[in-house]
């Protein structure tokens, strides 16, 4: 029971990081129609900006982080003006992989400056763990948490109650009718990239400030995500978030009960579980849990 | 009706026949004959290194061709030909490889080792097909992701079949008709080095394949891929059954990934399991969107351009002083990293300024000679 109760706060934390990619990819999907698959590169570079102004610069980690998120919305943004704007109208697919070329180039980037050793971001507080019982989970992970939850609560209330979230709600919905109603359509998806960018920053913070640290592999995290939104339905904000913890709860499960339960299954499966989460979903409610049902128009 | 040639009008066309048949005109009939030739006269020109390269650049062609039929035919974007391309290089390696310390081989014959490859890819690609009917688009781009991610996991952990990471296997003994592909010496009289052996070896499967790749894409079944393309809704309306041509359009791609596969990693020799990933999927998707969607020659030019990739930043290492040679070297750049950036840099300006890709440049350059000197 222990065990249990470990893996799913383990879970969790996990799954707050990838509920915050998850939101990210949703930005983009929702304002472009585009998946981003630039963002495993921008949750790296988000990372890296927290470890350069914190390591390198010696700045607190809150400020750090802050500013990280600041440089992440300003690498978004330019990815977005650079790569995909002369694009517009262009197929998604297109999009799709012009962001796949952009993530190798911004990649082999910060690969280049990450170098063989691990970048470590110092987490205020250090190893002290918080403990009801036998179950305990590190500051650092709570801080996660914690800021999962603000952003996800601010993010809700921004949607619902600013001129600008409802100026992107609209173009959700529709472009041409958005541009009609005289809403900066470009501005909307300049901005979706940098929340996009920002939420990537944050998850990057929190990975570096974990146990590894950030490595020239720590990209494959980001990745996770994707059966995240596939699970919760590519166009749904609350499915972003209830996939990624769903995700990180069946990987951090995986990771303790299979190797006793099935061990048939392999080491390490827990890293692929949420790929097998996602084909069972898919097969059941081909949408996602949350997502809209395309409806075909002939 | 019966259809007739006219002398000297190359374009007019008395049957629909001709019009679908494989070499429409006399300049395409010459043309593929000289090409065909040339190639055949290459091994003997170009030093062995390079063939090598062009040698696996011919093979990768053939994987490149399968997945133009399911994303470039058929507009079913695929992500996951990494996946079906390590299945048919386990297929092989295990049927047509020999048993050591570590793996299990049959070493059985190429006639029973590379079909068993292409058709093992196939069935895989068969279970895939129903997932596709019900995803459209970057739904199915994304699960077909994850069947890579998958794949990787399996490839990993089979440790008998693949040697698992960081070990690897040997690849399956090339020996066609009791000609051993990895020895030099005299065959039909001439006397052929590996390389050259290898390259008439790739180049002739390469002719085999395309015109099998041809031959879907002109019939029925390939206009069908196509009617789905460009219009799913618009297709089942016309009569084509989705459900068996998109199974279809995944099974005959896969096929031809099995193939490859088999005889990618025969050539290469050694493998292991992490070469089965995503950047793979992704250098046969810019093979196919650089070379040209929805052609075949096509992707003949995007696999051999991206095979000599590697080859060609080489080259500009020896040019460019800020990039160095060795991975860790102290360079701005290591040639590895120049390479992937290449990747990416040409995915997107091929995508902004040439969508149509090689085939595109190489349709305009055509029609300014075939204009000329009205050319404008």
């Amino acid at each position: 029971m222990t065990d249990f109760l470990q893996a799913i706060v383990n879970g969790f934390s996990q799954g707050s990081i990838y509920a915050l990619l998850a939101l990210g990819y949703v930005m983009i999907y929702k304002a472009t129609h585009v998946i981003s698959f630039a963002q495993p590169a921008l949750m790296v570079v988000g990372g890296l900006f927290a470890y350069h102004f914190t390591s390198e610069l010696g700045m607190p980690f809150w400020i750090g982080m802050l500013l990280a998120i600041v440089c992440g919305a300003v690498v978004g943004m330019l990815v977005e003006r650079i790569a995909l704007r002369p694009m517009l109208g262009k197929p998604v697919f297109t999009l799709a992989i012009i962001t796949i070329g952009v993530d190798i180039v911004l990649r082999i980037i910060s690969n280049r400056y990450i170098g063989v050793q691990s970048r470590i971001v110092e987490y205020p507080g250090g190893n002290e763990r918080f403990s009801i019982g036998d179950v305990s989970i590190s500051h650092q992970r709570l801080g996660l948490i914690a800021v999962t939850t603000v952003t996800v609560a601010a993010l809700a209330l921004f949607f619902r109650y600013s001129r600008t979230g409802l100026a992107m709600r609209a173009t959700a919905l529709d472009q041409e009718t958005a541009l009609a109603q005289g809403i900066r359509v470009g501005a909307v998806f300049a901005l979706a990239w940098a929340i996009a960018g920002g939420l990537a920053a944050i998850a990057g913070t929190f990975v570096a400030a974990g146990n590894a640290g950030i490595e020239q592999t720590s990209w494959i995290i980001a990745l996770k995500a994707l059966p995240a939104i596939i699970i919760g339905g590519l166009d749904s904000v609350q499915g972003a978030v209830v996939g990624g913890l769903a995700v990180g709860i069946v990987e951090a499960l995986t990771a303790t009960f299979q190797p006793d339960v099935a061990p048939w299954l392999g080491a390490n499966f827990s890293l692929v579980a949420p790929y097998a989460l996602m084909f069972v979903v898919l097969l059941v409610r081909p949408y996602g849990l949350f997502g809209t049902k395309e409806v075909e128009r002939v | 009706m019966t259809s007739t040639r006219l002398r000297g009008r190359p374009l007019v066309r008395t049957s629909y026949a001709q019009d679908m048949s494989l070499l429409n005109t006399p300049a395409k009939r010459r043309s593929t004959i000289l090409i065909i030739i040339v190639s055949f006269l290459v091994p003997f020109i170009v030093t062995d290194d390079l063939l090598l390269v062009l040698t696996l650049g011919m093979i990768s062609a053939v994987g490149a061709i399968g997945l133009n039929l399911v994303t470039g035919y058929a507009g079913q974007v695929s992500l996951g030909h990494a996946f079906f391309i390590g299945l048919g290089a386990y297929t092989g390696a295990v049927l047509g490889g020999d048993t050591d310390a570590s793996v299990t081989g049959y070493g059985l014959p190429i006639y029973i080792w590379l079909p068993a490859a292409g058709v093992v890819a196939a069935l895989a690609g068969l279970l895939v097909g129903p997932i596709a009917v019900r995803l459209r688009g970057l739904y199915l781009a994304i699960v077909t992701l994850g069947l890579v991610f998958l794949g990787d996991h399996i490839f990993r952990e089979s440790r008998s079949l693949t040697g698992g990471p960081g070990v690897g296997r040997r690849g399956p003994d090339l020996v066609i008709f009791g000609i051993d592909l990895e020895e030099s010496g005299v065959v039909l009289g001439l006397d052929l080095a590996r390389e050259q052996r290898q390259f008439f070896m790739a180049l002739v499967f390469l002719i085999i394949f395309a015109v099998l790749g041809r031959n879907i894409a002109r019939s029925g079944v390939g206009r069908a891929f196509s009617a789905i393309r460009d219009r799913d809704v618009a297709a089942a309306v016309i009569g084509v059954d989705l459900t068996k041509y998109k199974v279809m359009a995944f099974a005959m791609s896969s096929f031809f990934a099995g193939v490859t596969g088999a005889l990618y990693y025969a050539v290469v020799g050694v493998f292991e399991p992490s070469a089965f990933g995503l950047l793979l999927s992704v250098q046969y998707l810019a093979m196919v969107l650089i070379g040209g969607v929805a052609t075949i020659s096509g992707a003949i030019m995007g696999a051999l351009f991206i095979s000599s990739l590697g080859r060609i930043s080489g080259e500009i290492a020896h040019v460019l002083p800020f990039i160095s040679e060795s991975s860790s070297g102290s360079g701005l750049l290591s040639v590895f990293q120049l390479e992937a950036i290449l990747y990416g840099v040409l995915i997107v300006v091929f995508l902004i300024f040439e969508p149509r890709g090689l085939f595109g440049i190489w349709t305009r350059v055509r029609n300014y000679w075939k204009g000329w000197p009205f050319s404008y």
